[in-house]
């Protein structure tokens, strides 16, 4: 996973961004992140953190926004874009809710990811995407809402990887699966890193996010924090404090406050 | 809801044997009806069929698309004045209720603005709004309602040979027929299938690409063209218009047919407008009473059958696909 492509430019850089709800409060405060093409990279950091509203930000999804900064998607400036445009450009975000269309199949929801291909190869994504999730196949003429959560999550990766994406951005895709299933939902996004899709993460669940990802950010505020491979993140004690659970001190509220006193953010 | 086991069945309008059959059997029923039904109830027939291509128009924009309306009235009063001016200009009947339709589509657009940004009881307080000053400007205006007097409309002379009735019902029988078809074809469409992405998940369309902006004011568009050409039609039956056939309440009817008929269901669009003509006229003997007992048939509807009258079809039809296993 860290392979040294460096030097080559960004596939997707933001800089400095801000992005206010109602204008005044700030979700995102001088945000800067750059993601390199075919790997994995994990954005961590608490509740209200700004960690989705990154993601909405990126995906064109907060009218307006940011007010300040640039968000650059392969040479392309992406902010402010409509989010069928950023989509037409290869980011695809799968939110939180998972975004299904309840009422509509799993067959159903995988054709309207296809909106807007007219090429030869949807054959073959489909059949990638069926040796991915073959539960997706077996299931396919069952509605959307019926689904169990891992195969609501899964039939929702599914649909993004229809679109081809350069940038697939996955908000919590852990969120109410049990550990089992996140695993194997986890396995499936190894097997799309390998086949060249690069991935933006965003995770509460630190410990299986790092796992798979070479580099990770940590978030607090609207502001990036802490940043660094993968393996230094898991090092680092401050995040193995609060993000891994590892620390000892840590679990009485006494441990907590001084914790907080002591933090290097 | 409907079992569907190839995508190939899906495609297909009429997909079973069993379906074709009574598809078939109906049609027979319903093109022999001047045969043994009384001239009234022919009439009641009528308008059954032009009500429900407007009902089907709105049930594409609610049931569909998600996007509430309650000022249809307004749609049909302008499709219908439209079509009365029109046809006084001395454009033949055709042309006129193309452009009954054309001026509520653009109207529709017009509407659909708000529900860019405004949504459920909202964007309901929004459209209904746009009806009342419809409804008002056409009451203040002699020159759009043509006074005093109201707008005649004249009639078109029955062909064939048909009786006066007989034809009124078949002519409206024909356009019915013409709009069902054409909305299974735009619900089994990729338009229809993005006026059901926007209604189930608005943020998830976007991210795979539909433009929210194009298809939330398409189903407008289309909605509205079908109230237009609705209105139309009713211009043409009533040979006659006044402001005052399209107020509040005609709105409220409207979107009554569409919840009790059943939401996104173009079968059940019909049964919802058949109901709505229907229940008032069988009950027209207790004057007084019309509209107790249309408040508590629509109670009763929808405490037994919360999907409407289609979801109560579709039970049916499920439990002889099976029959007599069970």
């Amino acid at each position: 996973m860290t392979t040294d492509n460096s030097k080559t430019p960004p596939l997707l850089s933001i800089q400095n961004i801000e992005t206010l709800y109602f204008d005044r409060i700030y979700a995102l405060h001088g945000l800067s992140l750059s993601v390199r093409e075919k790997e994995i990279f994990a954005v961590l950091g608490p509740n209200g953190a700004g960690k989705t509203t990154l993601l909405k930000t990126i995906a064109g999804l907060i009218k307006d926004q940011p007010k300040k900064g640039i968000i650059q998607f392969a040479g392309h400036r992406i902010h402010r874009l409509a989010p069928e445009r950023v989509s037409s450009l290869g980011i695809v975000y799968v939110p939180e809710d998972r975004g299904l269309f309840r009422e509509l199949t799993v067959r159903e929801n995988l054709e309207l990811g296809l909106w807007g291909r007219r090429d030869k190869g949807i054959k073959d994504d489909l059949e990638f995407c069926y040796q991915l999730f073959p539960i997706l196949k077996a299931r396919s003429t069952q509605q959307a809402e019926t689904l169990s959560g891992g195969e609501q999550q899964m039939l929702a990766m599914a649909r993004a990887m229809l679109r081809r994406p350069r940038l697939l951005m996955l908000d919590e895709p852990s969120l109410g699966l049990a550990p089992m299933i996140a695993k194997s939902v986890y396995d499936a996004l190894l097997r799309i890193s390998h086949a060249g899709t690069t991935i933006l993460l965003v995770e509460q669940n630190a410990r299986l996010a790092l796992k798979i990802a070479g580099y990770g950010y940590i978030m607090e505020a609207g502001r990036i924090v802490l940043e660094g491979t993968s393996a230094s993140l898991q090092a680092n004690e401050d995040v193995k404090e609060l993000y891994l659970g590892l620390g000892g001190e840590t679990a009485s509220p006494k441990g907590w406050r001084l914790y907080k006193k002591r933090r290097t953010w | 809801m409907d079992l569907i086991e190839s995508y190939k069945e899906e495609l297909q309008l009429v997909r079973r044997n069993w379906t074709r059959a009574w598809v078939l059997g109906l049609l027979v029923i319903l093109l022999l009806l001047p045969l043994y039904c009384p001239e009234d109830w022919m009439q009641i027939a009528a308008l059954v069929c032009i009500y429900s291509i407007g009902v089907q128009g709105q049930n594409l924009l609610i049931g569909y698309t998600g996007q509430i309306s309650l000022g249809q009235a307004g749609f049909l009063a302008i499709g219908a004045f439209a079509f009365g001016h029109a046809a006084r200009f001395g454009i033949p009947w055709p042309l006129a209720l193309v452009v009954a339709g054309v001026v509520a589509g653009l109207f529709g657009v017009l509407v659909g603005f708000p529900s860019l940004k405004l949504k459920g009881p909202y964007l309901a307080i929004a459209t209904m709004g746009f009806g009342i000053a419809v409804y008002q400007i056409f009451v203040n205006s002699e020159l759009l309602s043509g006074g005093r007097m109201g707008l005649e409309v004249s009639r078109i002379e029955p062909w064939f040979g048909l009786s006066r009735a007989a034809f009124t019902y078949y002519f409206n029988f024909a356009f019915m027929l013409l709009f069902t078809i054409v909305s299974y074809n735009i619900i089994s469409s990729y338009m229809g299938r993005a006026f059901i992405a926007v209604r189930d998940n608005d943020i998830a369309a976007e991210v795979i690409g539909v433009n929210l902006t194009r298809y939330k004011l398409l189903s407008f568009a289309v909605s509205s063209f079908y109230t237009g050409v609705c209105g139309g039609l009713y211009a043409l039956y009533m040979r006659f218009l006044n402001p005052d056939m399209f107020t509040f309440m005609d709105s409220i009817n409207m979107f009554v047919a569409v919840i009790i008929g059943g939401l996104a269901s173009v079968e059940g669009s019909i049964m919802g407008a058949a109901f709505v003509l229907l229940v008032p006229k069988l009950f027209a003997a207790w004057k007084h009473l019309v509209p107790v007992i249309f408040g508590l048939t629509i109670l009763v509807v929808l405490i037994f059958e919360p999907l409407g009258l289609a979801g109560r079809w579709m039970k049916f039809r499920l439990y002889f696909r099976n029959w007599p296993l069970r």
